[in-house]
């Protein structure tokens, strides 16, 4: 019988997804006049489920026999994804008004995706892993494709959901394997099992090969990551955002739980591997993005860079390695919400300009949002005082101390290739004279102002100060 | 808080203030700027206090206060006989930049000042830190505003040359970045007087492998910024297509920077690589002294004729600095100085030519003495200045650095002492042609005399040129004894430790 104390580590959850049901039931009884007030119902559901967040952190500890943990690492991690819900509703509902669309799913389904994800953080156990991962999947199928009668939309939900659903194959796959060769689900029970050996490495290489290639394909690395240009470029732009930091920050979660406490017996086999697929992401996506003339694009091939960045923090394979993992995921969740946010506002109804080129004198008609993208855009390349900048640093100085010295290297000259893409983009918001796009702009809506100021403000502390979160980061480290 | 961490931090303030100047009133801005930058120069002057009698050893003005707890990185701040001069240079080089905008920046004159004073913070930071991590911090946040001052106000190739100089300086700073955080892993700190002092006494070695990578990480970051011959190429872009303000910004400071880096970071850190790269290094400051040199000569295009001399100049100076030798290095730091005072100089008078005759093509000029005498006798001093006439600047640096490298080997001077030559050559040869012969009509027609507010800031400039000429007791006691520091630290029982690295390291 569970005890309270377990309800209270999943309450989180539970009113993540009861906040999601009455959305859902809102919208069939309200009438449309009163629509508006789906979005600050769903920011109040959030705010209240990290409030049941940091009441659980309270009394840390497994619920459901093991199947959950609530310990420092799965509450970051819970905290990030919903901080990154509650942006991603400020940045959309200026941009579904916008485009026409007032329904509750689109709260609704934020919502449950962030149920999916805080499940991934939590969860002590394969088929929690899985289920999470579905729901979450599940949801961002959906929001995808969430303006149905845009043919673009409907290419990237149809892409995402084929490929997505092929990965979690794979992942459940590699569940299956390892169950057989461990006799467990259970990431703890199956580092117990792995250290006392005798299991034969074939099958546990196995079982780990499968499973980063479904984790892989989540957090878009390399070979698999061809999916998230076109599924960026075709979801809605605020969706977009949320796909490149909510998902990708749960599944490098579950990469982190996987590969360093159930595999880290076994570190040594797959350390080599994830270091060369780190290399090869950050390369693909580095270089692939110089040739974008679509900023969404850019902005994923971006995103698979900085997966490649991150992917670096587990090749180190240590305390200093996950904690700059964490650090990098939270600056780049504020910088990447932030960009898309000014990409959903510039590229106006329709998506009308959603080319670099569309950006051109964007800073003397709207300079404080052209500053803002500025900031962004500074933390990306991994310029000082920007949250991005420490992200960068942590990360190659876990690298370092591990001794992936030609991993750094290369990993930091990558960054300076990548400046040059970051760069384009302020080239035309303030060296090019006003473009089609520039003129008559209409000042963006409260809603968006809030999303970006917040999230240049989170991109400038988390730059300046950041040791608040680099200390949680650390103490709630995997070792 | 002292008076070093007021004048670094009045920049900052100064330019989210002139961010808070309606954008309508450009003259606010122009004059909020002059006022703030004159503010701050004023300040700095009180920097001078402690080294105008006496030479103090240490740091002066220091502050050291926890920024980040964990990795320790510390704001420590401090002034020396190395970087308060070239503090200074900073703050005597910002209002007058504002100056020579006046009239010069016509668009978007606001965010221009705002800029320029984002510049002055980023120079003073970076000449000021005693952290690694913290002068990275500035390294690169200088960077920022001086990409935006040629994208956005530079001439018509400004774009190529915006990008080329951020990836350039980019690409190098990586691998400082990485040198840096091995060195905390190694020393467990990235305060420089606390790394020092284990590298004294022994708690610190670097073997001759390990600091032989690390010294080059550092060493190409700090070249490209000299800019050192081959890598100099961004240079003669920057110049030619940023505003005049952003060239004397770039020639007199940020140049600056990569050979302040060399002096006070690459040498005492790594001493024993350094002294055995030196060869290689004279050999590639003595190719960019000639190579310059002969590029200037052959340059139609004025700004470019400067900037390749700027190759040559510099080339100078890292030839001092690796010469390990006091006069060498004291000339390399006196030079420094004197190519901000006088090259800063020439490029805001090729600002004015090209203000009046909107044209940076030697040719198009010839006979600008007739109808701009005094500009013409202004122009003759600072090229004077510039060729290292005795009595003026850089005669003074040119001869120490000279002199330091024929103690350390003769060949060089020879090699050397012909670029001096070649100086005068493409120097004077502009000056005949630009100045000299009679006045076609477009010239006499656009061409006018100085005026006040280009007097006003063109004379600091000559008074320091003569005043650096004739007065170097005012600048080289404190310049020869940091020198002789970091030299004491790079004498041969560091490098011993160099050599041997290997059997220290077993002996561990």
């Amino acid at each position: 019988m569970p005890t309270s104390a377990e309800y209270m580590r999943v309450l989180p959850e539970i009113i993540l997804t009861l906040f999601g049901v009455l959305l859902m039931f809102l919208e069939a009884v309200m009438d449309d006049d009163n629509k508006g007030i789906f979005a600050p119902l769903s920011i109040a559901g959030l705010a209240a489920g990290l409030f049941a967040t940091l009441m659980a952190y309270l009394n840390p500890g497994p619920a459901f026999q093991n199947m959950l943990v609530v310990d420092g690492f799965s509450t970051f991690f819970r905290i990030l994804v919903m901080g990154v819900g509650i942006l991603a509703i400020f940045s959309s509902s200026g941009y579904l008004r916008r485009e026409g669309s007032r329904g509750s799913e689109f709260y609704a389904l934020i919502l449950f995706s962030i149920v999916g994800q805080s499940i991934m953080a939590a969860a002590n156990e394969l088929i929690m892993i899985f289920i999470g991962l579905e729901i979450s999947s599940i949801a961002s199928y959906i929001l995808a494709g969430y303006l149905r009668d845009d043919p673009r939309n409907n290419e990237s939900a149809l892409k995402y959901f084929l490929l997505g659903s092929f990965a979690t194959a794979f992942l459940l796959y590699g569940v299956a394997w390892i169950y057989g060769s461990t006799g467990s689900t259970n990431l703890v029970e199956i580092r117990r099992v792995l250290l006392t050996g005798g299991q034969p490495i074939a099958l546990v290489s196995t079982a780990a090969a499968l499973m980063f290639v479904g984790l892989a394909f989540k957090i878009s690395a390399v070979p698999f990551q061809s999916w998230a240009p076109d599924v960026y470029q075709g979801a809605p732009a605020p969706v977009s955002g949320f796909l490149s930091v909510g998902p990708k920050a749960a599944a490098f979660a579950v990469l982190l739980r996987v590969f360093m406490t159930a595999f880290g017996p076994v570190a040594s086999s797959w350390m080599p591997f994830i270091w060369g697929v780190a290399l090869a992401t950050m390369i693909v996506g580095n270089f692939a993005a110089i040739l974008q003339s679509n900023i969404k694009r850019l902005l994923a091939y971006s995103s698979i860079a900085h997966a490649g960045y991150i992917l670096v923090a587990v090749t180190a394979n240590s305390g200093a390695g996950s904690a700059a993992a964490m650090f990098y995921l939270a600056a780049y969740a504020f910088t990447n919400l932030g960009a898309f946010a000014v990409v959903s506002y510039f590229s106006r109804k329709g998506e009308q300009f959603v080319k670099v080129d569309d950006f051109a004198g964007l800073a003397q008609r709207q300079p404080a949002m052209a500053a803002m993208m500025t900031i962004f855009m500074l933390s990306l390349i991994g310029v000082p005082l920007t949250g991005g900048f420490f992200g960068k640093f942590y990360i190659f100085k876990a690298a370092l101390d591990s001794n992936l010295v030609w991993l750094t290297v290369l990993g930091l000259l990558n960054s300076a290739v990548a400046a040059y893409y970051y760069l384009r983009i302020l080239v035309v918001m303030y060296f090019r004279e006003p473009g089609e796009a520039a003129e008559n702009i209409p000042p963006a809506g409260a809603a968006l102002q809030i999303a970006v100021y917040a999230a240049a403000l989170g991109t400038v502390l988390l730059g300046i100060f950041p040791s608040t979160v680099l200390d949680f980061a650390s103490k709630a480290a995997l070792k | 808080m002292s008076l070093l961490d007021v004048v670094l931090f009045l920049p900052l303030l100064g330019f989210f203030v002139l961010l808070m100047v309606p954008k309508a009133n450009e003259q606010a801005s122009r004059i909020g700027a002059l006022v703030i930058s004159l503010v701050i120069f004023v300040l700095s002057l009180g920097l001078l206090s402690p080294y105008w009698f006496a030479t103090p050893t240490g740091y002066t003005f220091s502050t050291n206060v926890s920024w980040i707890n964990y990795p320790p990185i510390r704001y420590h701040v401090g002034l020396d006989g190395l970087s308060l001069w070239l503090v200074l240079l900073s703050t005597l080089l910002t209002p007058i930049c504002v100056l020579i905008s006046w009239t010069y920046i016509a668009k978007r004159v606001k965010e221009f000042y705002a800029f320029l004073i984002l510049l002055e913070f980023g120079l003073i930071g970076v000449f000021i830190s005693l952290d690694l991590f913290l002068f990275y911090t500035f390294w690169e946040i200088s960077l920022v505003p001086m990409y935006f001052l040629i994208g956005i106000w530079g001439h018509e190739r400004r774009i190529y040359a915006a990008v080329k100089f951020f990836l350039y300086t980019m690409a190098g700073s990586m691998l400082m970045l990485a040198a840096i955080i091995y060195v905390y892993n190694q020393s467990g700190t990235f305060d420089y007087v606390d790394i020092l002092s284990k590298l004294r006494s022994g708690q610190l070695v670097f073997e001759a492998r390990t600091q032989m990578f690390l010294f080059l990480a550092f060493f190409v970051a700090f070249a490209i910024k000299v800019p050192l011959f081959p890598l100099h190429t961004w240079l003669p872009d920057a110049h030619v297509e940023a505003p005049t303000a952003g060239s004397v910004m770039l020639a007199s400071l940020m140049l600056k920077m990569g050979t302040y880096g060399l002096v006070r970071f690459c040498l005492p850190l790594f001493p024993g690589a350094a002294h055995a790269s030196s060869p290689w290094i004279v050999a590639l400051a003595i190719t960019g002294i000639l190579y310059g040199a002969l590029v200037a000569l052959v340059q139609p295009n004025m700004k470019k004729l400067v900037a390749y001399s700027s190759v040559s100049h510099l080339g100078f100076v890292v030839l001092g600095i690796f010469s390990f030798t006091q006069q060498g290095m004291d000339g390399a730091v006196y030079q420094m100085l004197n190519h901000g005072v006088s090259t800063g100089a020439l490029f805001m008078l090729v600002g004015y030519l090209y203000e009046r005759r909107h044209s940076l093509e030697i040719a198009a000029y010839g006979g600008v003495a007739t109808p701009a005498p005094n500009l013409a006798a202004v122009f003759l001093i600072t090229t004077l200045a510039s060729v290292g006439l005795p009595t003026l600047n850089n005669f003074i640096g040119e001869y120490l650095v000279l002199q330091g490298a024929s103690q350390a080997n003769f060949t060089w001077v020879i090699f050397a002492a012909l670029g001096v030559i070649l100086s005068a050559c493409y120097m004077l040869w502009l000056y005949q042609r630009a100045f000299y012969g009679k006045a076609s009509e477009s010239v006499s027609h656009h061409i006018y005399d100085l005026k006040p507010r280009e007097w006003a800031a063109i004379i600091p400039l000559l008074i320091l040129m003569v005043w650096m000429g004739t007065f170097t007791q005012t600048f080289l006691p404190s310049i020869s004894a940091q020198n002789a520091q970091i030299l004491e630290s790079t004498r041969p029982n560091q490098a011993a430790a160099f050599l041997n690295g290997a059997e220290v390291n077993r002996a561990r």
